[in-house]
């Protein structure tokens, strides 16, 4: 009988802790939960203003409806697409050319012997990675000024003609492609350099055993050991190829007008739609667009993953 | 892998040695700029050592230090409160993820996850942050909206997972509640991935300027970079600041009036301490930080 009552007794104090367990876990997550709701949740339902007419008096859900006008107007602009080609087609550039270039330079630190030396070189060539946009802007403005810049005076030193660097669009997707790497690769490879510290030498003397050569190590171990992570950098990265590094794009340009032919991508063409011309109809349109075909992409990209090897899918 | 011969071992170290100098030469650009005088910036250009030195932009800066003394206060104000509420809010929110125990993990889990994936875009977070909440041009639009960043909550959960789990057990024996072993137990052995996450979050903040782009017109409110970055567009907003007048009672010569050397003398002196502060985190970079941590 007692043993029965104690029983009792310890499994309703055990159920009782359960809830205050629970009620502990819902207080620690509740700031961050309410600020998601707020700052991501609730503009998410804010997409229906992409099919609406938005009048500022009468609020999101007054405005009227008016279907997929805003996305017909987006899709019949010239605008659209010259801007989802520079999207799709420099993000495609800066990927592919960090990727080689993280890479290799991680591969260059690996493959020098003395520590002092990999260390220097980390350390300073990670420093861009540092700077936000802003300041790689009045970097590149010094190289690249019209008139006094570093560039021209090198160029008119060997006897060329000065370029008019910030209206010559047709030089700026290497340009940015340059840029990018020049800020990102110190940072970038990083990861990759971890990796490779990861290797187990035995591999390397076996293959030494066997003959193998500078390739065979490159192929044979270095490249599969780095596969995981290559693939997962990429799956991140396709799934945001419809998403544009705006600092690069609008600050680094400096928003050049003339430069709108290779370097106006999405997210520069709804900043401008939303604060220079007002036109929300049109930027919330390019926003949702966007906002979709990212979505789409990640399960996408990640459900082809998952089909090849289910152990390098993100989830 | 070790390398026999010494060629290559020159042939790498050259790379090296190349690859650094291009990522600092364009700081000594800039900084020779600065130290520059306006009218050999117009007529002879940018140099690598700045002939004849001049110190018209420091001079300008520091006669009146109002304008980036308060940039600079905005700046570290607004970090620091960022990365002490964002850290606070992520990590406790990561425990409540972290936990076997908890009933609703799962759905938490991908409350949290879906931000993620889709996201409702700008336009709709302006009109809601400005037309609803009215938050333009307070210190609160440069602290709330990017308090949580939900890679550095799952990075945290990940490393709380990763404790093991006796200690946990043996506190809850002891009669501790869940509360108390997040405070006492799991964020004091936590200490690795905190400094990562609040570095980055503090680069992030120290580096944000697209925040003043859509939400501020108070130039009083303007964190470093976005001074940086509007008055690269329109120094005279700047000279005005600055109290500076080209006509008129104390008018000073043309040719002393600051130009794009006052501009490179304000980069500096926002990005240099920077610059010498973020190094000392660098062995914090990567541990942690790789991608796999977001996983399951």
């Amino acid at each position: 009988m007692a043993g029965v009552k104690r029983n009792r007794l310890k499994t309703s104090s055990l159920h009782a802790s359960k809830i205050v367990d629970n009620i502990h876990f819902a207080f620690l997550a509740l700031p961050a939960a309410a600020l998601l709701f707020v700052f991501a949740y609730i503009p998410m339902s804010g997409i229906v203003i992409a099919f609406k007419h938005f009048r500022v008096t009468e609020g999101v859900f007054g405005s009227p409806w008016v279907g997929f006008k805003n996305f017909e107007f987006f899709f019949k602009s010239a605008d659209a697409w010259r801007t989802i080609r520079n999207t799709l087609g420099m993000n495609f550039l800066l990927i592919v050319s960090s990727l080689i270039c993280n890479i290799a330079f991680a591969l260059l630190c690996y493959y020098l012997r003395s520590r002092r030396a990999i260390k220097t070189y980390q350390t300073i060539t990670i420093i861009p990675s540092f700077l936000s946009w802003v300041v790689v802007g009045y970097l590149v403005y010094a190289l690249l000024k019209p008139s006094g810049g570093i560039i021209n005076q090198i160029i008119t030193f060997f006897g060329g003609t000065p370029v008019k660097w910030y209206s010559e669009p047709y030089k700026w997707p290497a340009l940015l492609v340059i840029i990018n790497l020049w800020r990102g690769v110190g940072y970038g490879s990083l990861f990759y350099f971890a990796s490779l510290m990861g290797i187990e030498h035995d591999y390397f003397e076996v293959a030494a055993l066997e003959g193998a050569n500078r390739w065979h190590e490159l192929r044979y171990i270095i490249l599969p050991h780095l596969l995981p992570l290559i693939i997962i950098m990429q799956i991140l990265a396709i799934g945001n190829i419809f998403r544009a590094d705006f600092g690069l794009f609008f600050n680094v340009t400096r928003d050049a007008g003339p430069l709108y032919p290779t370097t106006d991508v999405i997210d520069t063409y709804i900043y401008r739609a939303l604060m220079k011309l007002g036109d929300i109809g049109m930027s919330s349109a390019a926003g949702l667009f966007q906002s979709v075909v990212g979505f789409v992409l990640i399960l996408a990209t990640n459900l082809i993953v998952k089909r090849i090897d289910a152990d390098y899918a993100l989830f | 892998m070790m390398v026999k011969k010494k060629r290559p071992q020159i042939l790498l170290n050259g790379i090296g040695i190349v690859y650094s100098l291009l990522c600092i030469i364009p700081f000594v650009i800039v900084v020779s700029a600065s130290l520059s005088r306006p009218i050999d910036l117009s007529q002879a250009g940018y140099k690598l050592i700045p002939s004849p030195l001049s110190l018209n932009a420091y001079e300008t800066v520091f006669r009146n230090p109002a304008v980036i003394g308060r940039s600079y206060a905005v700046t570290i104000f607004v970090t620091v409160v960022t990365v002490f509420f964002g850290l606070l809010f992520m990590s406790m929110a990561a425990y409540t993820l972290s936990r076997r125990n908890c009933a609703f993990r799962g759905a938490l889990s991908f409350y949290f996850f879906f931000t993620m994936l889709f996201s409702g875009g700008i336009v709709p977070s302006y009109i809601w942050i400005t037309q609803y909440l009215k938050l333009q041009d307070t210190y609160r639009v440069m602290i709330i909206p990017s308090l949580i960043n939900v890679f550095y909550v799952f990075m945290i959960r990940t490393f709380f997972q990763q404790l093991p789990s006796d200690i946990f057990e043996s506190a809850k024996i002891d009669g501790a509640s869940e509360a108390v072993i997040f405070f006492r137990i799991a964020l004091p052995l936590s200490k690795p991935v905190l400094a990562t996450v609040a570095f980055f979050t503090a680069m992030g903040k120290w580096n944000d300027w697209t925040t003043g782009l859509y939400y501020l017109n108070d130039a009083r409110l303007y964190p470093l970079q976005y001074l940086l970055y509007s008055i690269q567009r329109n120094i005279q907003a700047l000279l005005a600041a600055m109290d500076f007048t080209t006509s008129g009672m104390g008018a000073i010569p043309i040719e002393d009036v600051p130009g794009e050397n006052l501009l490179m003398a304000m980069a500096v002196i926002a990005t240099g301490p920077m610059l010498v502060v973020f190094p000392l985190f660098q062995k914090h970079f990567v541990s942690g930080l790789t991608v796999g941590a977001i996983k399951g």
